[in-house]
C-alpha cells in the first residue's frame, strides 16, 4: 500500500485515444485536470457539484459528472470528451444535427450535452421524445429552452440509424 | 477544498486500517462526498480510495434465487441488467427515477446507503445544524420544511434520508453486508441507519473503518416481480429528490394479497419500512378500500416537523397509488419516466 499522502501523485489517463502522463496533487479534480493540465478546455465548468451537466464526459464510455471526481480517480481508466467527438474535420451526426436544428445559442452546455446524447444513443438508437428528454434530465441548458435540442437528437438518432458509425459511443 | 491524504489500498485489511484512523473517509464514486467536502460541510483529513478493491464489483445470483450486489456496482449497471430488473423491478425503478444518468454511472451500491441528507440546513455551515456539529442546534425547526420528515424524527433533528434505492430494497427485506476490523458481519438494511434522537450525527449502525462489502436480496423478493413499483413526487419530473415515495410490492393469489411489502422514503430520516400497513392488506382484495386503509396505517404515526403537514395526506395518497399501480402489475417496460406519477402507463389511477 502506498504510504498515506497530501503530496502530488503520479496518474497515467488515456483521454481521447491519447495517453497522458502527469503528476498531480489528490484534491485536483478531473475538470480541472482535463481544462488546466492538459488544455482540453472544450468539458466547461458551469455549477461545480454536479447539477448542471455542463463538465460531463465519459468514463470509460459512461457519461459522468467531471467536477464531481478527483483526478486520481481516473488513474488507469479512458476519458472521452468534446474534442474527441468529431472525425478530423468531419463532425459527429450529433454535432451535425446540433449545428443544423440549432440545439445550442451560447454553446456553453452543449459538450455536455453531446457527451451525453451520444452515449444514451449507443444504448438506446430508436428513442422517444420523452426518453430523450429524461436522457437528458441531468444537463441544464438556459438558451434554447430544450426544444431545439431534443429535435436535434431525435435528429441525430433517425440519421444514425440510417448510417450508423462505427465506434459510435466510444472514446 | 481542504487537502487530504490518499490511500489507495489493495486489501479489505488495509482499507479498514486506514479508515479507522479519526478523520478517515472512504471514497467510491464520490459523487455526494465530492460535493460535500466543496461546500465545507465535511472535511476529511484522509481519503481512502476504496474503488479499486478486488471482489467488490459483481451482481452474484445465489443458489436460493437471491442476489448478492457487490458495494462497487454501479447504480446504472445494476439498474440496467436485465434479469435483475426482471426480479426486482421495483428496485431498477426506484434507481433509475433517482439522480441523473451521469451520476448514476459513477455513484455506488454502498455510497447510495451511506449518502448524507439534502437538508438545506445541513449544507449551510453559516447555520446551526446537530447532525453536522452536535449540540449545536437545528435551524430546520420551525422553518420551512417541504423536504423534511414527518416520520421518525426528533426535536435534535428532522432531516429526511434521500434515497430512492434505499426504499425499494428496505420493503424488500435488503440485508448489508459489512467487514470491519472484527471481522465480518451482517444486519437487515432496515437496523442499518439508525433514527436521529439526541444524536444525529450517528446515521448508521457502522464504527469507525467499517467498510459495506454488498446488498443482499433474498430469493422471496423476487416472488414479488409480477406486482412491483415505485412511486416518487417530486418537484420537477425528473433529477429531484422526493417529497415523498412509496415502493410497494404485491403477491396475489386467487384474487386477495397473499404478501405485500411497503416502504416511504422522503418522509423519514430513514427508508421507511411499513410493516403495519403490509399487515392491514394480508387476505384482502387488491383494490382501494384496502389500499386506503394499508396507506391510513402507514402513516398512523406521522407528525408535522414544520410547515409540512401536507406531506402525511400526500404520502397516504402515494401510499394507496403505489399499491394501485403495484395490483395493476409490473409493466413488461419500465416507463421512460421511472417512477413518475406522470408517466403514461396502461392503468395508472389518479390521485
Amino acid at each position: 500500500m502506498t504510504e498515506p499522502s497530501a503530496s502530488p501523485r503520479p496518474i497515467r489517463v488515456s483521454v481521447n485515444g491519447v495517453d497522458h502522463e502527469r503528476t498531480v496533487e489528490p484534491r485536483l479534480l478531473l475538470s480541472d485536470f482535463l481544462r488546466h493540465d492538459l488544455g482540453l478546455t472544450g468539458t466547461h465548468v458551469g455549477c461545480e457539484h454536479g447539477v448542471c451537466g455542463a463538465c460531463t464526459v465519459a468514463f470509460d464510455d459512461q457519461p459522468v459528472r467531471s467536477c464531481l471526481m478527483f483526478a486520481v480517480q481516473a488513474d488507469g481508466h479512458r476519458i472521452g470528451t468534446i474534442e474527441g467527438m468529431a472525425d478530423g474535420e468531419t463532425l459527429h451526426p450529433l454535432q451535425m444535427a446540433f449545428w443544423e436544428l440549432s440545439g445550442l445559442q451560447c454553446g456553453f452546455c452543449t459538450p455536455g450535452f453531446l457527451i451525453t446524447a451520444r452515449d444514451f444513443l449507443a444504448r438506446n438508437p430508436d428513442p422517444s421524445e420523452q426518453e430523450v428528454r429524461e436522457a437528458l434530465s441531468g444537463n441544464l441548458c438556459r438558451c434554447t429552452g430544450y426544444q431545439s435540442i431534443v429535435a436535434a437528437v431525435l435528429e441525430a438518432a433517425r440519421r444514425l440509424r440510417q448510417a450508423p458509425l462505427a465506434g459510435l459511443g466510444k472514446s | 477544498m481542504n487537502r487530504f491524504d490518499y490511500v489507495r489500498p489493495a486489501t479489505f485489511a488495509e482499507a479498514i486500517a486506514a479508515a479507522s484512523e479519526p478523520g478517515a473517509a472512504y471514497l467510491a464514486g464520490g459523487t455526494n462526498l465530492l460535493d460535500l467536502m466543496k461546500g465545507g460541510i465535511v472535511r476529511p483529513g484522509r481519503l481512502v480510495d476504496v474503488s479499486r478493491l478486488p471482489g467488490l464489483g459483481a451482481i452474484e445470483w445465489l443458489a436460493d434465487g437471491g442476489v448478492r450486489i457487490g458495494a462497487l456496482v454501479r447504480n446504472s449497471d445494476l439498474a440496467h441488467d436485465s434479469e435483475f430488473a426482471r426480479r426486482f423491478p421495483a428496485v431498477a425503478e426506484a434507481l433509475l427515477s433517482g439522480a441523473s444518468a451521469q451520476l448514476r454511472n459513477m455513484a455506488t451500491v454502498g455510497g447510495n446507503l451511506l449518502q448524507r441528507t439534502r437538508c438545506a440546513h445541513f449544507y449551510d455551515v453559516a447555520g446551526a445544524c446537530n447532525k453536522r456539529a452536535p449540540g449545536a442546534g437545528c435551524e430546520a425547526r420551525g422553518g420551512e420544511a417541504r423536504n423534511a420528515a414527518v416520520l421518525g424524527w426528533s426535536e435534535h433533528c428532522i432531516a429526511t434520508h434521500p434515497s430512492d434505492f434505499c426504499v425499494a430494497l428496505v420493503a424488500l427485506d435488503a440485508v448489508v453486508e459489512i467487514a470491519g476490523q472484527g471481522g465480518e458481519y451482517q444486519v437487515p438494511l432496515e437496523d442499518f441507519h439508525r433514527l436521529p434522537g439526541e444524536t444525529p450525527g450517528q446515521e448508521s449502525v457502522l464504527e469507525p473503518g467499517e467498510l459495506i462489502i454488498a446488498v443482499r436480496l433474498p430469493a422471496q423478493a423476487a416472488s414479488f416481480s409480477r406486482h412491483a413499483r415505485y412511486l416518487k413526487i417530486r418537484d420537477r419530473t425528473s433529477f429531484a429528490f422526493a417529497v415523498a415515495s412509496a415502493a410497494a410490492a404485491l403477491r396475489i393469489e386467487q384474487g386477495a394479497i397473499a404478501a405485500a411489502r411497503i416502504a416511504l422514503g422522503g418522509v423519514a430520516p430513514k427508508p421507511w419500512r411499513a410493516r403495519l400497513a403490509e399487515r392491514a392488506l394480508i387476505g384482502v382484495g387488491p383494490d382501494r378500500t384496502h389500499f386506503d386503509r394499508a396507506a391510513e396505517a402507514a402513516l398512523a404515526d406521522a407528525r408535522p416537523s414544520g410547515d409540512n403537514a401536507f406531506k402525511i395526506e400526500l404520502a397516504r395518497r402515494i401510499v394507496a397509488r403505489a399499491l394501485a399501480l403495484a395490483a395493476a402489475g409490473t409493466p413488461a417496460r419500465l416507463p421512460a419516466l421511472p417512477g413518475s406519477p406522470f408517466s403514461p402507463v396502461a392503468g395508472v389511477l389518479h390521485v
